[in-house]
């Protein structure tokens, strides 16, 4: 395993600062979205499609690629933020995010956009489809991996632990699964909603191996991923704890921008707080 | 002779499996029952075991199309359609999936395993799933042939396998067609249409309305969705009068789909027969569906009322 340069990481950071402007920019714009998980997945997002992940933005139906599932769906401006800068389709599109016709729904349609994998939005299921996927490639053979990001609060449906212990029972060990652990959902934070920890020892517990991380440094994000794909004989869990709405001080942990749109004095103030310039790009 | 409808599906899987290497088969822990169990035997490296977890096995499924196989995926009816509802839903209907859905023991002949285990529901649920074909094979010698047309066919289906042997409905040199339905038998005073093993107790009342005069036709409609139009509009437009007779609630499957064809093209007199909006209980095939009103009788009774009304 070699150690990212100083130079890639800046890179990676700066792409993850660009998506968070996108981010904010695309669901101020829409008025509609989920800027509190679509801004704590943003160091993981760029990351996997701008380091890790073998793919090709201008083949998106390429049969070895990698796949990525955003199980926890209503991050999918964020998804769309990085397919965009990772050349998928042309940002310009993101200011169709929740209109009617677009390609960009709120919550990702597989058969709209190029580069989502699975549509997903329903919580728990996109686990068992990345999992589908992993068995797929490994009965054919396939070097492909497939990396899943879920959520905290997603775990709370049962169908998740369902698909632990499948993947675990079967050895499925091409199958990289990220938990954007950012303690907050809907209602209020995990921990008042419905506990999940201890998370790290319940997916021990469940056969995984087990990587914790913080998810916002970008060099952590890509080392764990990378130990992931040593890692032999069972699937990896990478927990990423993050910070829900991270970037933005008026969204940080806050259970009321999780799918809550900024007016226009909002957007302003969260586009320069992460450096961005109006239209959601970098500053400069 | 004939075979168990459920040995029929788990025999063709496995032929069809030996010329297809793309096909893949995952169990609930029901291999035995779903008779999957014969493709675990002869293909293990494509058979997988899911485990008492039926929404996961959907979504296992569902992945597993998109990378190209052509899952097959075995459980009761009940579970297949109401556990894992919302897995079929989107993670196969949505995705669109090239996911084969086999809902074993569906209505009330479920292998007297009581109220719990008896789908009155399943082809209503699957019929209002967008994408999702709905098929209900009648005999060995259909379910035999429709294994094959739905895995050729490219999206998601949804399979009826029925437990036990019932009478043979299908003519001598069938080929059975996905959207077709077909006459198994002649007459112009009323049709009976059935699906799934509902035909052959259609077939056995028109021998009963024949002994009073009443020369009964009787349509096989496998494909509940999407529905033969056609067939259904000419048989309304050369006999008048129509009785539909299927295994599952008379709300949302066969009866509704016929009338709803009606309404639409060719308004007739029409009655259904089916399970009326209650839940089951154990006892023999015979005595459960003479009890629930799914009986020939209850079929030939049911075409004379129709026909008064005419």
């Amino acid at each position: 395993m070699v150690e990212l340069s100083q130079q890639e990481v800046e890179h990676l950071r700066q792409v993850a600062k660009t998506i968070r402007c996108h981010v904010v920019h695309t669901i101020s714009q829409a008025g509609v979205g989920h800027p509190g998980g679509s801004l704590s997945e943003a160091d993981i997002l760029a990351a996997l499609y701008f380091h890790v992940m073998r793919l090709d933005p201008q083949r998106p139906d390429w049969p070895e690629r990698d796949r990525f599932v955003l199980s926890k769906g209503h991050g999918a401006a964020g998804l769309y933020a990085t397919l965009a800068e990772r050349g998928f389709f042309s940002p310009e599109e993101l200011a169709t995010f929740g209109r009617i016709d677009s390609r960009l729904q709120v919550h990702p349609d597989m058969h709209l956009l190029p580069g989502v994998e699975v549509s997903t939005g329903a919580l728990g299921q996109g686990i068992s489809v990345a999992l589908g996927m992993a068995m797929a490639a490994r009965l054919d053979g396939k070097d492909i991996r497939v990396y899943c990001l879920i959520g905290d609060g997603e775990s709370q449906e049962g169908q998740v632990w369902e698909a632990a212990e499948a993947a675990a029972h079967h050895k499925v060990d091409n199958l990289t699964v990220i938990l954007d652990d950012n303690g907050v959902q809907l209602m209020g934070p995990v921990s008042q909603i419905m506990e999940t920890a201890p998370v790290a020892d319940k997916w021990r517990s469940f056969n995984w191996h087990v990587i914790e991380i913080d998810g916002h440094d970008v060099a952590q994000v890509v080392a764990a991923l990378e130990a992931a794909r040593e890692v032999k004989g069972r699937p990896t869990i990478v927990i990423a704890h993050t910070v829900k709405g991270k970037g933005v001080s008026y969204m940080e942990g806050q259970s009321a921008w999780h799918g809550k749109p900024p007016n226009a004095q909002q957007l302003a103030q969260a586009l320069a707080e992460l450096g961005c310039c109006a239209e959601g790009g970098l500053d400069g | 002779m004939v075979e168990a409808v459920r040995d029929a599906f788990g025999h063709a899987l496995v032929e069809l499996a030996r010329e297809n290497p793309d096909i893949v088969a995952l169990d609930a822990d029901l291999a035995s029952s779903t008779r999957m169990i014969y493709f675990a035997e002869a293909i293990p490296e494509r058979f997988f075991q899911m485990g008492i977890a039926e929404q996961n096995m959907m979504g296992v499924a569902a992945g597993m199309a998109l990378m190209g196989k052509i899952p097959f995926v075995g459980t009761f009816a009940v579970f297949a359609s109401r556990r894992a509802c919302d897995q079929v839903a989107i993670s196969v209907g949505h995705c669109r999936a090239n996911v084969k859905i086999v809902g074993a023991y569906p209505g009330l002949v479920s292998g007297n395993n009581g109220a719990t285990h008896q789908a009155m529901e399943d082809m209503a649920i699957m019929r209002a799933i967008p994408h999702m074909m709905v098929v209900d094979p009648a005999d060995d010698v259909e379910m035999a042939q429709a294994v094959r047309a739905i895995a050729a066919y490219q999206g998601p289906v949804y399979l009826r396998a029925t437990r036990d042997a019932w009478p043979r409905v299908s003519p001598q040199g069938y080929r059975f067609e996905l959207g077709k339905a077909v006459r198994v038998r002649e007459g112009g005073d009323i049709t009976l249409v059935g699906s799934g093993m509902m035909t052959s107790q259609c077939l056995e009342a028109a021998e009963l309305l024949a002994a009073e005069g009443i020369a009964a036709r009787v349509l096989h409609v496998a494909t509940v969705k999407p529905i033969d139009v056609d067939a259904i509009v000419q048989a309304a437009e050369e006999t008048g009068a129509l009785v539909t007779a299927e295994n599952h609630s008379i709300y949302g499957g066969l009866g509704s789909a016929v009338a709803e064809v009606l309404v639409e093209h060719a308004p007739a007199p029409m009655a259904r027969i089916g399970i009326r909006d209650c839940y089951g209980e154990c006892g023999t095939n015979e005595a459960l569906l003479a009890k629930y009103g799914l009986s020939p009788v209850h079929i030939a009774e049911a075409a004379h009322q129709v026909l008064q009304r005419n």
